[in-house]
């Protein structure tokens, strides 16, 4: 990685950690910028799948709604307490990826696209006939996740910074993951799957790791979510939910995890801002997506690149 | 014997690939394996590599049957191979494409936080490796700029990187202009008392001065094999495929 590289997710960093303190401080701010970052994560994970093995998930969403539903059904147990939460929550999340995974990641291409949004979709309407959790209508946490016995992530600021902090980890962790030499097997994978194989490379068992860590992350996110919203309902686990993280990593440029990043924060600002703007903000943002993918063939990141 | 080949039979629907070939090739020796397009050549380098399984018959590499590895394990194995259209990572340098390769056979790939690149141990065993193939000055260009020819060597240092014991080269002179295909052919020459090497390859008078064996395979069946002076001297081989010309 060159500093060229690093500046960009550096600066966003930066500002997203005086952003509090710089005229973002009020509850509707935070909450946004929250919710941008727990995305961010979200994408970042999945960009270790898209732009790390080149495989095209649809179901990324099942990942997150996995995280969010362990703090449900922890939450419905009376564990709150996070070094519980947070380790059983990853571990779940990461089964699941691996569970899907190991019989999504024998296809490629089309089929893979299929397979992980029927595994989406199973996760949905499996998280809609949990009446014991709400089923449709969800399930409203009576309190956040707890940190040694505190109520510390109930502080505004507090869950600000611990979001960026866990970001933080996300990008450097994916961005170590694909400069080390498993991340070499997966992007060379990636780019002539005959000639790994050739050196003496099976990719189906790091696509399959790969999925798996993507996976965990994206269980953390999900704890995140639930603990921002202090709500969690099968919307989550949409394949609507799992587009939009996909857009997201397109719109950035699938080169690396600072371009999901960009596309996360991109896409929830923008969208947030247009929803101010006019309730039929729909209208406006799926023509201003096309016309991203239309005109910005390298994503944010490519035109950083070029700028 | 380095490789044996026992029978091999693989068939397309109703088209022939490869109908009964057996072969051996010994260590130290090119083997090399003409014959007119669509005689089956590429269908048994992909057979004996493990890209495609035969219907029938047996690949023995250094004693062991192959024939149900997978592509990978037969690489591990020290069954390198290049193929008839260059395979290389184009988004890695020239560098990184050896690397990748010596790095598949020097521990673990499951390590997920030293930064692959900075291996001083991957790095200097690949560009020996470049070097071999007059390569190393090019090492940090990504290989997609390569030319036609310096991807042939690239090639050349991937599978030389592999260690192997067994090289399958399929058209390595293939589209190299004059100068390229030459230092090519020292190359392969100079690879010879080291590696066991079957060679596919049209150009004739390269075959020639290389080979310590010939086979002609045509239709599918291997039609002759010998040395080179009984294959110039074979009058089936001269009629199927050599022509007056080439043989003279």
């Amino acid at each position: 990685m060159t500093w060229r590289d690093a500046a960009v997710p550096l600066a966003i960093f930066a500002l997203l950690a005086i952003a509090p303190f710089a005229g973002f401080g009020q509850g509707h701010s935070l909450t946004l910028l929250a919710r941008a970052m727990i995305f961010g994560m979200a994408a970042i994970s999945l960009s270790l799948i898209v732009g790390g093995a080149g495989l095209v998930s649809l179901g990324h969403a099942a990942m997150l709604g996995v995280g969010a539903y362990t703090v449900v059904v922890l939450d419905h147990a009376r564990i709150t307490e996070g070094w519980m939460v947070v380790p059983i929550a990853i571990a779940a999340s990461a089964a699941f990826a691996a569970v899907t995974g190991a019989i999504a990641i024998r296809t490629s291409g089309v089929h893979f696209i299929m397979i992980t949004l029927a595994f989406g979709q199973m996760a949905f309407f499996a998280t809609s006939s949990l009446a014991l959790y709400g089923g449709d209508d969800g399930y409203t946490l009576y309190s956040r996740t707890e940190l040694f016995g505190t109520r510390a992530l109930e502080g505004r600021l507090f869950f600000h910074f611990t979001c960026l902090a866990l970001l933080i980890l996300c990008w450097a962790l994916v961005q170590a993951l694909l400069a080390s030499r498993f991340g070499r097997v997966l992007r060379a994978a990636r780019e002539n799957e005959t000639r790994a194989r050739a050196v003496g490379f099976e990719p189906y068992r790091y696509r399959l790791v790969a999925y798996a860590i993507a996976g965990a992350i994206g269980g953390l996110a999900g704890v995140l979510l639930a603990n921002g919203t202090e709500f969690v309902a099968p919307a989550y686990v949409t394949w609507q939910r799992s587009g939009d993280l996909l857009f997201m990593v397109i719109l950035g440029g699938a080169a690396g995890p600072h371009g999901a990043l960009m596309g996360a924060l991109a896409f929830i600002l923008v969208e947030e801002w247009l929803a101010h703007v006019t309730e039929h903000w729909r209208l406006i943002f799926g023509p201003l997506l096309i016309l991203c993918v239309y005109y910005m063939r390298g994503g944010i990141a490519g035109l950083l690149r070029r700028g | 014997m380095l490789l044996e080949l026992r029978h091999l039979r693989k068939a397309f629907g109703g088209l022939v690939g490869t109908d009964d070939v057996s072969l051996d090739l010994r260590q130290g020796e090119i083997h090399a394996l003409i014959g007119p397009n669509g005689a089956g050549k590429t269908t048994l380098i992909h057979q004996i590599s493990g890209t495609l399984a035969p219907d029938s018959g047996q690949v023995v590499f250094a004693g062991e049957d192959v024939t149900r590895l997978s592509l990978a394990r037969r690489a591990r194995r020290g069954l390198a191979r290049s193929f008839q259209i260059t395979s290389i990572v184009p988004g890695f340098s020239a560098l990184e494409n050896v690397a990748l390769a010596v790095q598949a056979r020097s521990g673990s790939s499951f390590r997920f936080f030293r930064p692959a690149g900075n291996e001083a141990t991957l790095n200097g065993q690949a560009m020996e490796a470049l070097a071999e193939v007059g390569l190393e000055r090019r090492a940090a260009v990504p290989a997609s700029v390569l030319s036609h020819g310096e991807k042939r060597q690239l090639e050349l240092a991937i599978a030389l990187a592999m260690r192997p014991r067994l090289l399958l080269l399929d058209e390595p002179l293939a589209g190299t202009g004059a100068e390229e295909a030459e230092r090519l052919m020292r190359i392969l020459g100079g690879l010879r008392a080291r590696y066991g090497i079957l060679l596919i390859e049209h150009d004739m008078p390269a075959v020639f001065a290389l080979a310590d064996r010939i086979s002609v395979l045509a239709q599918g069946r291997v039609i002759a094999s010998g040395t080179r002076e009984e294959i110039r001297a074979n009058p089936i081989v001269r009629d199927a495929y050599l022509g007056e010309d080439e043989a003279a």
